[in-house]
């Protein structure tokens, strides 16, 4: 063998040479090692994730109930839900009603009181930022509302409604159709303030104290305008993952309705689609169906966050 | 000239730092904003722990009262004595929370983060697509497979056992999330760089250098994972007596009708004070966290 005799088993491939599925063989097998510490996560992650997500479409098209061989059923089980389950389009109104306050509401909520609090000394900001966070940590303490609102006169708010003279008799509050969906509304309020209020604070501590300088120099005159120019634009990254954070919870309270109103609540003043899913696949097991109502309400969460993503790429322009 | 004056002075300067744009009203007005959300928040957090500490009487005293009159541990030690009656011994109850949420943990710590390092430093085939995937899983709500999953935990024989409540949370993405965020903008890497020249393997790099830099990262996705875990309460999963929470048990407590709301209060001052300290304990850890969290459009 000559001295310039290229050593073809040994010498560096070029990507060039390589055809895409070789060149990717080849990466993965560089890559061992990520695959092995990604496989675990990423296996669990798979069967309790995203697999569900899959066998819910299928089953949605079936008639599966966990003791039958399913059938085949093809749209039936969405063509049912939108024209013959009224309690299901109850629950669909319920859903948007209570998502399309608690969504935007706490939203700001947390990006306000993030805002007010950012520039007040580090020890009175923890505090705050305890006080308001603390219920959306606490488990279940947001049953405190059934006491503040229960139904005798020991409630406080009935009592003190009757001490002044407004009721002479005590409200049911969580049992009184007009007053289910604003007490819960209030309630998934309360317990709203979470990892993206966090995140707020933590993105308005990161942005670069020079900028408001340099904004205040080239003539910003109120705090209105600096939020506005300098601000959001700067923690636009947060407002994205605060912004997904709230939308998947604001879909997602249906425990507080049945924790205060019980399962089904009145005349379905709070049905929302979580409990239409509770219903169908935990209580009837017709699972088809219930598949079908996940899938509708997998969509909807999905389409949400993808428009209001949009929405945020405009802050600021 | 003496325009330019003008437009200077608006400039206020205090301690060589430009003083920005506070107008005295909007202070005002932010501060009552502030405090009528603030008692908002904190009301009926403090009813609560006012509740824990009320005597029976006071308890259902017309009108109710924000203050106690003669506050009593009684509550407390009502609880311990309803506990020690119950038909499972209440340790057990105490026991499966401890053991669940302690596994679940640290098990999604530890698959969490190796995950986390891989895809935050480390290219290979696919990891862009798995990312992606864990980002979409951030914007559903799990509740949408809670009945397809009952299927597969039933098909995987894990009804009825611990497996069927820590696995799944072996898998929750938020704290993974977080902590490939944190270690992309806090781990450089050139300091990985060198590890991997001086001949250090991915694992020991991951081991020895990257996880005590994302220390911050561990707390918050401890305390997400731990909140979920320690606040679960009756599962579809589980019907044996032996195998439920502390939470479920608490629950039956309150159940129990009047004579037990003095009780109730206890209990639940008791499951809400030990995340509020885990958290007061690292809150500057977790929000220094949170300042990698955003989302790349």
């Amino acid at each position: 063998m000559s001295k310039n005799a290229v050593d073809t088993e040994h010498r560096p491939v070029s990507r060039q040479e390589l055809t895409r599925r070789q060149w990717i063989w080849k990466e993965m097998k560089r890559n061992k090692v990520a695959y092995l510490m990604a496989g675990p996560f990423m296996v669990l992650f798979f069967v309790f994730t995203i697999l569900p997500v899959a066998l819910s479409a299928v089953f949605s098209l079936t008639d599966f109930n966990m003791l039958q061989v399913p059938h085949w059923m093809g749209l039936s089980n969405y063509i049912r839900l939108f024209t013959q389950d009224e309690v299901f389009l109850k629950a669909c109104k319920n859903t948007l009603i209570f998502a399309s306050v608690t969504g935007p509401v706490s939203y700001m909520m947390s990006l306000m009181i993030a805002w007010f609090i950012n520039e007040l000394p580090p020890k009175i900001r923890a505090v705050i930022t305890l006080v308001f966070y603390a219920p959306s940590i606490s488990g279940n303490v947001y049953l405190i509302w059934s006491t503040l609102f229960s139904g005798d006169a020991y409630g406080w708010a009935n009592a003190w409604l009757m001490k002044l003279g407004f009721i002479d008799s005590p409200i049911l509050w969580f049992q009184t159709e007009k007053y289910v969906m604003p007490l819960c509304i209030v309630v998934a309020l309360w317990t709203s303030l979470g990892t993206s209020f966090l995140a707020f604070i933590a993105g308005l501590q990161g942005i670069d104290h020079s900028q408001f300088e340099a904004g205040a120099v080239d003539g910003i005159k109120t705090r209105w305008q600096e939020l506005w120019y300098i601000t959001l634009p700067n923690m636009r990254p947060q407002l994205m993952f605060g912004a997904v954070l709230s939308i998947t919870n604001s879909f997602g309270f249906g425990g507080i309705v049945t924790a205060l109103c019980g399962f089904p609540s009145v005349n379905y003043a709070g049905h929302t689609i979580m409990h239409c899913l509770d219903d169908y696949g935990g209580q009837r097991f017709e699972v088809g169906y219930a598949s079908a109502i996940a899938v509708v309400l997998f969509l909807i969460m999905i389409v949400c966050n993808q428009v209001i993503k949009k929405a945020l790429s405009k802050v600021g322009e | 000239m003496a325009a330019e004056n003008v437009k200077y002075k608006k400039l206020r300067v205090r301690g060589h730092r430009v003083v920005l744009n506070r107008g005295a009203g909007g202070d005002i007005g932010i501060t009552i904003v502030l405090a009528i959300f603030g008692l908002f928040m904190f009301l009926p957090m403090y009813y609560v722990v006012i509740q824990a500490f009320k005597p029976l009487d006071e308890l259902f005293m017309f009108p109710p009262r924000f203050y106690v009159i003669s506050p009593t541990l009684d509550n407390f030690k009502d609880l311990f004595t309803l506990m020690s009656d119950s038909w499972v011994p209440f340790s057990r109850y105490i026991f499966n929370t401890v053991f669940i949420t302690a596994c679940g943990t640290a098990g999604n710590l530890l698959l969490a983060s190796m995950t986390a390092y891989a895809l935050s430093k480390m290219r290979f085939p696919g990891r862009d697509i798995m990312f992606k995937l864990i980002v979409t899983s951030l914007m559903f709500h799990s509740t949408v497979n809670q009945v397809t999953n009952f299927i597969i935990i039933s098909a995987l024989g894990w009804l009825d056992t611990y497996l069927a409540i820590i696995i799944p949370a072996l898998a929750s993405t938020m704290g993974l999330y977080l902590m490939k965020q944190f270690m992309e903008t806090n781990v450089p890497d050139t300091v990985l760089e060198s590890a991997r020249l001086d001949g250090a393997s991915e694992f020991r790099i991951y081991w020895t250098i990257a996880m005590p830099m994302v220390k911050p990262a561990w707390l918050t996705l401890i305390i997400e994972t731990f909140r979920g875990l320690w606040a679960s309460g009756a599962s579809v999963y589980i019907h044996s007596e032996q195998l439920k929470t502390f939470n479920y048990a608490i629950g039956q407590i309150l159940s129990g009708g009047i004579v037990r709301s003095g009780a109730g209060a206890a209990s639940t001052v008791i499951m809400m004070a030990v995340p509020i300290i885990i958290f007061i304990i690292n809150q500057s850890k977790i929000i220094e966290t949170m300042g990698s969290s955003g989302m790349k459009d």
